[in-house]
């Protein structure tokens, strides 16, 4: 019997505004434990929710840039549980009315595009960090409470482990080019849940699912899949039956571990949030966001393509991450021709940054500076050989104009200069204008290599070429 | 100093004339609450060092001419925020909490020189009709120590018609405010749900609870709220709209004003003796040149019910905030964080606010939901439906504040749902957030009988109009209960 994967996958995704959901504390990752809460987050008793109109506005960026229904009417629910992460023992969210509904995203897997559904998107807050300590007492950090999430949930649209890693990756990609979040799987800004069921293949009614957590990066979630989807399979094969059940993904040895049997639904007794006032989003606030909304790396692509002369698989390097394609774009805005700066970010810049194992946020190197040294090289000014010296410096956060100047980098372009020299080298190499004038190509190599030494590299190839090629024949 | 002789802006003057010092008043004041206390109880604590050191930091800095309360004593209900004093909402949950803030309410009073001489016991998170679910003491009616003083907020108006402050602030979820008011013989107010901050109000039910005041007389009550309204940024429920001064129209004149009568407010369940007393007062009204009419809220009945569902299921959730781990009571011995949780709230809530949250609960389950919080929500809406209708045509909804006078401190029904039905007549009006207040109509069995009158949303004017134009033809205020203790 063949077995049908169905995947849905459920991604919370931290957004970077500058305060909490629902209180003034800021939102920054790494600082010190629990300096970034005040009363509100501490569930204080007498405190109140302050909605920040800049998380829900971050939710509507994501749901347009997943092609998402804006909700008009939307409130705030409660979702009620204890946890000593969650001090007022619920978590806002919003259960009745997502911000946006019936979206999608595009996927190419195998060369073949494919859409998958985007069931609905809330904007809620995030809980707290326990830690529990050897010692046998447990620590909460509350810096992370109320950090506001956007929870994007699929349609079980998607079939294969290889499918939910384009999803994941074109999702992460999206979302970051919004400039919500930085989503980040190793800092938790990003988080992946998966609900897998497999079904004979022509039966119509879904097979029993169940969930799979500690998914930590995109390639354990693959893993996780593939194993999970293999296990029910067997399952199923050998007469059992699937119970619905969370089971986490084990990364020592690659398989599921039960968790949790579902017995019924958790009841978490959502109601509305009486603290807060239903919210009305009008047509003029989504266009207002929409026009905000950062070029998306498809766009992007297409533009770079199209209007910057660079290769389809260049544009989309550039476009793996918002950090890079910014940097491309200032570059080219700084003056740069744009291959040559497209050449240097994915090659020596990305070499650079492997080397040292940094972001390029973490570099000293600047678009202006980048753009200087290309200028100079696509002036003459400098050889591509001179530039590596000046690439290093510009890493440093040198100016490529000023370095060149002080270290004498300068290409010798003069001919009046260039003239004596090439005269003086085919002088003393008599034997070479002959081996020219009877066919013998190589000559001129070796003559070119003699003018470079003689000129201690400095020497613009191509003027170099030319004048040596109008003495040759004039000879 | 005799608060039953005097009113706000009389002190005031005597104060800006310096006849007497915010520092000698409080004294006074303390001295009078100290000896006035073993009979009625009003207060958890009393701040006598914080209130005086209020008092001579007014007094040095000079009593402000254009601030009514600059310098005046006033007690504060038990559930608001007041900075480093202890702060309970009458439970055992909170019976060591000094919080690190005041309250927006107490900041405006703070600010406009008033003086916080001490926290006003009450109903264990105002939860009853009563103040016996205090965990600390049993509050006792002015007029009556073997009678309630009326719940939640019954020491606030013990306190005030005691003659022990000439104010105090209550909160008001289903009539907090306006039921004590009404059996203490004294002026209680509920403004309309957004005009006050709830910003450091410990939460019962976040939809329907609002800060009340309580005084003697409706010209101070105005006053009152002329400190305590305006918009906070720190509660996104209070209303951005413009804050008037209550007090301008308090002339006395309210011929044409058009006031409903609800037959449902006279109906079953209402004592003879407030029937009268509140016709008496329609006929009063009448005479001062208003007209009274019969009017119908046919959904007021299914009120208590809607009450009970949606109050107890809010309270469900904004109480599971009191576990144990980060302030107030934490039980002993205990095993691991359930056994933390199930012992702390067992050991420090008391019965009414385990059976609400018990109730609460129950509603907002899966199973339930549909047929208890739901339907309460629709019966809100029909409730809400029924006062639009009657506003149409009218300016004002009067009716008795309580079916009865109050009763003895020893009646303790075997059904609590008995005692539920005390809140059937101002339950409405927190329902659809309007602003209403309960006033002395007369007496029956001896005892007080309050007069609520009810205005449309924001339109606090109104019933503070006719709330004055009463009391001044009636001069009821001026009958005060006798104590002993005052001089």
């Amino acid at each position: 019997m063949n077995f049908e994967t169905i995947i849905g996958l459920e991604v919370h995704v931290e957004m970077k505004t500058n305060s909490k959901a629902f209180s003034p504390s800021p939102v920054a990752y790494g600082a010190e434990v629990n300096a970034n809460t005040n009363v509100i987050d501490w569930g204080y008793p007498g405190v109140l929710p302050q909605a920040n109109k800049g998380a829900i506005e971050f939710g509507m960026r994501a749901a347009l840039a997943l092609n998402a229904e804006i909700t008009p009417e939307t409130h705030w629910d409660r979702k009620n549980y204890f946890y000593p992460d969650n001090p007022k023992a619920y978590q806002i969210t919003e259960h009745d009315n997502p911000i946006g509904r019936n979206g999608y995203l595009e996927i190419e897997v195998n060369g073949e595009t494919k859409r998958i559904g985007i069931r609905e998107l809330h904007v809620e807050e995030d809980a707290g960090k326990n830690t529990h300590n050897p010692n046998g007492y447990s620590y909460v950090d509350l810096n992370r409470q109320g950090t506001p999430l956007i929870e994007i949930v699929s349609e079980a649209d998607i079939t294969s482990p290889d499918e939910a890693y384009a999803y994941l990756e074109a999702l992460r990609q999206t979302i970051q080019f919004t400039g919500i979040s930085d989503v980040k799987m190793e800092e938790g800004s990003m988080r992946v849940d998966a609900n897998l069921s497999v079904r004979p293949i022509g039966q119509k009614e879904f097979g029993v699912k169940t969930e799979l957590k500690n998914l930590n990066s995109f390639n354990y979630v693959r893993k996780g899949l593939e194993f999970e989807a293999k296990r029910q399979v067997q399952v199923l094969l050998g007469g059992g039956e699937i119970k619905q059940e969370t089971r986490r993904y084990d990364e020592a040895t690659g398989t599921t571990i039960l968790m949790r049997v579902k017995e019924g639904a958790e009841d978490y007794r959502y109601f509305p949030e009486p603290d807060l006032a239903p919210l009305t989003i009008d047509d003029e606030w989504i266009a207002k966001v929409r026009a905000e909304l950062p070029e998306g790396a498809k766009a992007r692509r297409q533009r770079y393509v199209s209007q910057l002369g660079i290769e389809a698989y260049d544009a989309e390097v550039i476009t793996q991450t918002l950090e890079m394609s910014d940097f491309f774009d200032a570059t080219v805005t700084a003056g740069a021709e744009a291959k040559r700066a497209a050449n240097y970010l994915m090659g020596d810049v990305n070499a650079y940054m492997n080397d040292k194992k940094v972001e390029l946020q973490d570099t000293d190197l600047t678009p202006a500076n980048l753009a200087g040294m290309i200028n100079l090289i696509e002036d003459g000014t400098i050889s591509t050989k001179q530039a590596k010296k000046v690439f290093k410096a510009i890493m440093e956060g040198e100016e490529p104009v000023a370095y060149v100047e002080k270290n004498g980098l300068k290409q010798l372009s003069d001919p009046a200069i260039l003239q004596p020299i090439i005269d003086g080298v085919l002088d003393a190499n008599e034997q070479s204008i002959e081996d020219f004038k009877n066919g013998k190509d190589r000559a001129v190599g070796f003559l070119v290599g003699a003018i470079m030494k003689q000129t201690k590299g400095q020497a613009n190839p191509n003027v170099v070429n030319e004048l040596l090629m109008a003495s040759l024949n004039a000879r | 100093m005799n608060y039953f002789e005097t009113d706000l802006t009389k002190l005031h003057n005597q104060l800006v004339n310096k006849e007497i010092t915010s520092v000698e008043l409080t004294e006074q004041t303390i001295a009078n609450i100290k000896a006035t206390e073993p009979k009625v109880d009003a207060f958890i604590t009393i701040a006598e060092e914080e209130a005086l050191a209020q008092a001579k930091a007014v007094d040095e800095q000079g009593i402000d001419p254009n601030s009514l309360f600059s310098g005046i004593p006033v007690a504060i209900k038990d559930n608001i925020l007041t900075k480093d004093i202890l702060t309970t909402a009458g439970s055992k949950m909170l019976h060591n909490f000094k919080p690190i803030f005041d309250a927006t309410v107490v900041e405006k009073l703070n600010n406009a020189g008033a003086i916080m001489v001490g926290k006003a016991n009450m109903d264990e998170f105002a939860m009853g009709s009563t103040s016996k679910n205090s965990y600390f003491k049993m509050t006792k009616n002015a007029w009556d120590q073997t009678k309630v003083p009326g719940g939640s907020s019954g020491g606030s108006a013990a306190a005030v018609a005691a003659g022990e402050v000439l104010a105090s602030l209550g909160t008001d979820t289903g009539g907090s405010v306006r039921q004590p008011a009404g059996f203490n013989g004294i002026v209680g107010f509920k403004p309309t749900y957004g005009r006050v901050s709830r910003w450091g109000v410990i939460a019962f039910a976040s939809s329907l609870d609002q800060v009340g005041h309580l005084t003697r007389t409706v010209r101070d009550n105005a006053a009152m709220l002329n400190v305590l309204a305006g918009a906070d940024h720190r509660d996104q429920t209070t209303s951005t709209r413009e804050v008037p001064d209550f007090t301008a129209n308090l002339n006395g004149d309210i011929k044409g004003m058009k006031i409903a009568l609800p037959k449902e407010y006279l109906g079953e369940g209402v004592s003879a003796g407030v029937r009268e007393t509140i016709l008496a007062a329609a006929k009063q009204f009448e005479a001062l040149g208003a007209t009274v009419e019969e009017v119908s809220l046919p959904h007021s009945k299914y009120g208590v019910a809607a009450y009970y569902i949606i109050g107890s299921a809010e309270a469900s959730s904004n109480l599971q905030r009191f576990d144990g781990i980060r302030y107030g009571f934490r039980a002993e011995d205990v095993k691991n964080l359930n056994d933390l949780y199930i012992k702390t709230r067992s050991q420090g809530f008391g019965d009414e606010v385990k059976r609400r949250i018990m109730l609460g609960t129950f509603s907002l389950s899966a199973g339930a939901y549909d047929a208890f919080f739901k339907k309460a929500a629709q019966i809100r809406t029909l409730l809400i439906q029924d006062f639009d209708n009657v506003f149409k045509d009218y300016d004002l909804i009067i009716g008795p504040s309580a079916p009865s006078v109050a009763f003895g401190m020893d009646f303790t029904p075997e059904d609590p749902a008995e005692l539920y039905m005390y809140d059937v007549l101002t339950i409405p009006s927190n329902f659809a957030g309007l602003p209403a207040i309960s006033i002395n109509a007369g007496f029956s069995e001896g005892l007080p009988v309050g007069l609520h009158i009810i205005g449309k949303a924001f339109d606090e004017d109104t019933v503070y109009r006719a709330a004055y134009a009463f009391e001044q033809e009636t001069q009821l205020f001026k009958q005060v209960p006798n104590l002993g203790g005052n001089d």
